[in-house]
């Protein structure tokens, strides 16, 4: 497939892995940030291709996998009421909260639906003024300005029975957190491409210089992600530690104008809690004001609790990329992708599934 | 002598887990194999049942006969490329196929909701009597029943056909050995993304058409040509990944393929990359591995290029010694990866 198939193409692969086993003099160790970059890496074997010094550590960059227990149980609580349509990406239908999913309520009769965009829980509410439509709204920056955009068209369509769980995180505090931990191996990062192709890439540059490391905006194809690895580990070889953009084909230093400022109309930033880290300082989005009357949690009486994680489960370690999810006694075991114990076990592209599904010896 | 009565035995899925079906149940993936493993099996448990085939291999008199069943509760009734009637008629068919039968009587049992509309019926019969006989089938044996409105979606058919087994055939996943070639009869997931585009409105640039089409007569082919077919699996649910899973998993082997020689069509690429799928576990109604002996492999893929479906047939892998998983593939890059059996059903993705 046109546009596809060159990135995946194996030639240039080897090329490339060739290319860095050339260069490469030392140890290093590399974290690519988002879920989809991980998956890329794990389903195609981009690390088999590696030298062994080159470790890639896989990065909190899954918004399914840190949404949060507590808001996971709002959304089934809500789901499961009367009159209510709750509309939902496909891959959150399934993700646990502390005692039931959105799969479940729906198997108990609440009306939960699969949606593409918040465009068309948007119609769905149009189309049912005598019921509610809630829309979980979750996601990086990649998926917030269409939820900025739902916003302002239910406001301009006058819809009052219309309302969002809005769980929008944003990646460079999460960068932050993970490189000011104790203990932080990361040299180097693979910033998610599809995040800047909204944000751009500014914001990383105080970062970069701040904690002495390169970033590189890097995409999701096999190729793409090797020629991210290369150009951040030249940098590393040459001691630079600046911030550089592999996916050209997409993304702008100063990223998508009007999304941004769409965003920044509809949104404001506020601390946010991440399943299997905590909560994250300035990490995300909330509704303005002015658009309060558009927030689920004000608009239905749910109950609000603290849940603690298992404690058996890494999954803090895993998305902080001091552990593999081999390290963990329970992966595999206890914790599968039907039964998760935590984050990163939940969504495909959370870094336990992903080692699940393609690496995991079984049986034979 | 074992004096447990059925009453007696406990659900064995733990109430913890899942105390009531959910859609993942039907996905065609590994939730779907625990309730039968767990529910089924274990209720109706006998070596006939736990073979595990697409059908049931019967002894009768000195021949062998073959009988399967199938449900068909599609959204919508009509999809580019087919509809109810055709399926209905066809998914039992390939069933009895894949045991190497001919497949000869049908029953066809209707559940029907209050208000469907006559003539809607109408169609689905006649595509059914079409079905019947392109395939060389006779219905010869029906219920109807009619449930109040809201109770049903629209109509639902399930279809039991009985076969006849040529004497000599053999086939079934126990008889698959190391070396064995991996033949797949055409291009995958376009059934699976014509009715997921159809039911939530997505749109492409043309017509992705389902590849539904009755597989007995490219069976037929392939068993008069005299090779020695050590099994077939039809890959509907759980597309190629599920089948090439459930026949591994009743072998003492691994069957590694190549992702570079699975063909798929660039459409059905695309609405995977866009929802986030993966084409090896979208759903087909008209593709099957077939796997027998390497000598036999180029043969076969002949004879399936000979036919209109299985002009893109290709040798995609082989049987070898037990291996870390049971099947593994080869990624388009070079390196090696699992292809595990699917958890639930394909979710689209968030980015």
């Amino acid at each position: 497939m046109k546009y596809v198939s060159e990135y995946r193409e194996r030639e240039s692969a080897l090329k490339y892995a060739g290319l860095i086993g050339k260069m490469v003099t030392k140890d290093w160790s590399i974290m690519e940030v988002c879920g989809g970059q991980t998956h890329s890496i794990v389903k195609y074997g981009i690390d088999q291709l590696l030298p062994d010094s080159v470790t890639l550590i896989h990065g909190p960059g899954c918004p399914v996998c840190v949404t949060p227990i507590e808001l996971i149980d709002q959304a089934a609580e809500i789901a499961g009421f009367e009159n209510v349509i709750f509309c939902s990406f496909g891959d959150m239908l399934r993700v646990p909260g502390s005692c039931s999913d959105l799969l479940r309520v729906k198997a108990s009769g609440g009306d939960v639906r699969m949606v593409y965009s918040p465009i068309d829980a948007i119609q769905i509410a149009a189309g049912n003024p005598d019921k509610e439509i809630v829309f979980f709204a979750v996601g990086f920056e990649t998926t917030a300005p269409v939820t900025a955009a739902a916003v302002l068209q239910a406001e301009q369509l006058g819809l009052d029975n219309f309302s969002m769980l809005v769980s929008h995180v944003l990646v460079p505090p999460a960068i932050k957190t993970v490189l000011s931990g104790e203990d932080c191996a990361i040299q180097g990062f693979l910033a998610a491409g599809h995040v800047c192709s909204v944000m751009g890439y500014t914001e990383y540059e105080p970062i970069a210089e701040k904690y002495g490391v390169p970033i590189v905006v890097t995409g999701f194809e096999p190729l793409d992600i090797l020629e991210g690895v290369h150009m951040c580990l030249k940098q590393l070889e040459q001691g630079r530690t600046e911030v550089e953009n592999q996916y050209l084909r997409a993304v702008s230093r100063e990223g998508n104008r009007p999304a941004i400022e769409l965003m920044r109309s509809v949104f404001e930033i506020t601390d946010r809690k991440w399943r299997g880290i905590g909560r994250i300082p300035d990490s995300g989005f909330m509704l303005r004001e002015q658009f309060s009357k558009f927030d689920a949690g004000k608009k239905f009486k749910v109950s609000s609790h603290e849940v603690d994680e298992p404690a058996i489960c890494i999954s803090g370690e895993v998305l902080r990329g001091n552990k593999k999810p081999f390290e963990c006694v329970a992966f595999g075991e206890e914790c599968t992708p039907e039964h998760p114990l935590g984050a990163p076990m939940v969504s495909s592209e959370g870094a336990c599934a992903a080692y699940y599904r393609y690496r995991l010896a079984r049986k034979k | 002598m074992n004096d447990t009565r059925i009453t007696d035995m406990i659900c064995p899925i733990p109430l913890s887990d899942y105390p009531e079906i959910t859609m993942a149940h039907g996905g065609g993936g590994r939730l779907m194999n625990d309730l039968i493993d767990r529910v089924i099996l274990k209720a109706f448990s006998n070596p006939i049942l736990d073979s595990r085939h697409d059908g049931a291999v019967l002894e009768a008199g000195k021949g062998k006969l073959a009988f399967a069943t199938d449900s068909h509760v599609i959204t919508p009734l009509f999809f580019p490329g087919g509809d109810i009637g055709t399926l209905s008629v066809y998914g039992t068919v390939n069933d009895l196929a894949m045991c190497g039968a001919d497949a000869r009587w049908l029953s066809a049992g209707f559940i029907i909701e209050e208000g469907f509309s006559m003539e809607t019926l109408w169609r689905v019969v006649v595509s059914m009597a079409e079905a019947s006989m392109k395939t060389g089938v006779s219905i010869v044996t029906g219920d109807t029943k009619v449930v109040d409105k809201g109770k049903g979606d629209g109509i639902y058919i399930n279809t039991a056909g009985i076969g006849i087994i040529p004497a000599g055939i053999e086939i079934s996943p126990s008889r698959v050995r190391e070396g064995d070639a991996v033949v797949l009869s055409g291009d995958i997931g376009r059934h699976g993304i014509a009715i997921m585009a159809i039911r939530e409105g997505i749109r492409f640039e043309s017509t992705i058409r389902s590849d539904l089409a009755p597989l007995n007569s490219i069976t037929g082919d392939l068993l008069r040509e005299g090779l020695d077919i050590h099994c077939m699996r039809d890959l509907t649910r759980g597309g190629l990944a599920s089948g090439l899973n459930e026949i591994a998993s009743m072998t003492d082997c691994s069957i590694r393929i190549q992702e570079s020689l699975i063909p798929v069509h660039d459409e059905v690429l695309g609405a995977c990359e866009i929802l986030g799928f993966d084409p090896l576990y979208v759903a087909n109604e008209g593709r099957f591995v077939v796997i027998l002996p390497r000598e036999n492999g180029e043969r076969a893929v002949e004879i399936l290029r000979g036919h209109d479906i299985g002009r893109q047939a290709e040798i995609i892998g082989f049987v070898e010694k037990p291996s870390y998983a049971d099947v593994l593939m080869i990624s388009s890059i070079g390196s090696e990866r699992i292809i595990d059996m699917m958890s639930g059903e394909q979710l689209p993705r968030i980015c």
